[in-house]
């Protein structure tokens, strides 16, 4: 597949809702946008303080005021909001955010999350993961399936983990999985690959689901 | 309370010393008040604890004070994008505590506000849990997280009036609205000045009650 991060995206923006308050994480997240139907209209939290966020800047005047959550210069939509850090992560954590789709290291059968550190290689700290992961009332993994062949998906997080049993579904460009009580169950799969492939691609058992689909984007 | 006071750049230098805790408003720079920063280098304090969102970058924000070892120990949620930072931190030198984002402001919050910490679900399950009091509140556990002050705060303002009344622009109100509430002193930078009630009470949203200092001139 030439563009797996943009199918991912694209499989993903069909999951938000219409008037959705959504947090999107670094890198392939942010394509999301992108790819969402012209009649579902979303509203983006920026972690660092306000809601409406804008991939561009308004104007040259504004731009040092206002930038993303990766501290680059962003924009606000009129209807947004600016807001203190302390407001920000109450929005989070209080439930207001409807959905945050997020990349990782590592995501295991029980919804376990480990994204932001790797022991003596890579310490750059979890900035607000902790919060949205635990905060948003659905968790979107949104990644490639395997590192370079190595399994993600698996039975245990062996890295430390971001958050205990938050995760709700994984969309990568072999298929999409919903995280439930008994495990992970495949709902849908990229013709490109048998169910058998995703099988080997994925360390946890998978759930095969009675009605699984093609996925479509 | 005294009134607030107009002070220089040279005055602001004078006023940090070794071992102080200091909180810096900003989110990766973005309202961090860089003026008060060139005062701490200036100062030449050491030993210095530094509360901030992150390790700004090599020469701006809390970089600033990575760059010349005068950080001791940096209380920060991302760290990522400034290698100085971790480069200190692997080689035993800099004393790194990492908090989740929202604990962090949280912390500060209940700092200023008198407060002795919260009940927060991020973290249970995590490293973050590791010596921490697990409160379990109607069937949900919850980590027991304690409120943090300073010696200093420096804030950064959009405009500040005489009576020392902050009010912010855009994303760079972050971290300083809370910050200002939780330090034993608390300077200002502002890129406008303006008259004592110019910028209207419904405007303000740091009232001058919560600030000491007004560095004088603008922002760099």
């Amino acid at each position: 597949m030439e563009d797996k991060k943009g199918f991912i995206a694209a499989r993903v923006a069909k999951e938000l809702k219409d008037g959705d308050v959504v947090n999107l994480g670094i890198g392939l997240p942010t394509l999301v946008p992108n790819y969402l139907d012209p009649s579902v209209s979303i509203t983006l939290q920026s972690e660092n303080g306000f809601l409406g966020l804008k991939a561009q800047a308004d104007s040259e005047e504004d731009a040092p005021y206002i930038v993303n959550a990766g501290g680059a210069p962003a924009g606000i939509e009129p209807t947004g909001a600016f807001f203190s850090s302390a407001a920000s992560f109450g929005i989070i954590r209080g439930g207001h955010v409807d959905a945050t789709v997020l990349g990782s290291l590592q995501v295991d059968e029980k919804g376990n999350i480990a994204n932001w550190i790797i022991p003596g290689k890579m310490v750059p700290g979890m900035g607000g993961a902790m919060d949205l992961v635990v905060g948003a009332k659905k968790v979107i993994v949104a990644m490639e399936h395997t590192n370079k062949g190595k399994h993600k998906i698996l039975k245990e997080c062996t890295l430390p983990l971001t958050a205990k049993g938050q995760v709700n579904m994984i969309v990568t460009e072999m298929g999409v999985m919903d995280v439930t009580p008994e495990g992970i169950v495949l709902k849908e799969y990229n013709p490109e690959y048998t169910v058998e492939q995703i099988q080997e691609a994925t360390e946890a058992k998978l759930i095969i689901a009675d009605d699984l689909k093609e996925m479509a984007v | 309370m005294a009134k607030v006071k107009q002070i220089t750049q040279k005055e602001a230098v004078g006023l940090f010393k070794d071992g102080m805790t200091i909180m810096i408003g900003g989110f990766m720079t973005n309202g961090t008040a860089e003026r008060l920063v060139d005062a701490i280098v200036e100062s030449g304090a050491k030993d210095l604890t530094i509360i901030c969102n992150d390790a700004g970058f090599a020469g701006k924000g809390t970089g600033k004070l990575l760059d010349t070892r005068q950080c001791k120990k940096l209380i920060a949620s991302h760290v990522g994008l400034n290698k100085v930072c971790g480069q200190q931190y692997s080689a035993g030198e800099l004393d790194l505590v990492l908090v989740p984002q929202g604990t962090l402001a949280e912390q500060v919050r209940c700092g200023g506000a008198g407060l002795g910490g919260f009940l927060t679900p991020t973290g249970i399950g995590t490293t973050v849990a590791e010596g921490k009091s697990v409160v379990e509140v109607d069937g949900v556990e919850y980590l027991l997280e304690k409120p943090l002050k300073a010696d200093i705060a420096l804030i950064k303002a959009y405009q500040v009036d005489a009576a020392g009344n902050i009010r912010y622009k855009g994303s760079t109100r972050n971290f300083n609205p809370m910050m200002a509430t939780a330090a034993d002193v608390v300077i200002v930078e502002a890129d406008q000045h303006v008259e004592a009630g110019a910028i209207g009470p419904e405007y303000v949203e740091t009232p001058g009650v919560f600030v000491d200092y007004i560095l004088e001139g603008g922002s760099n």
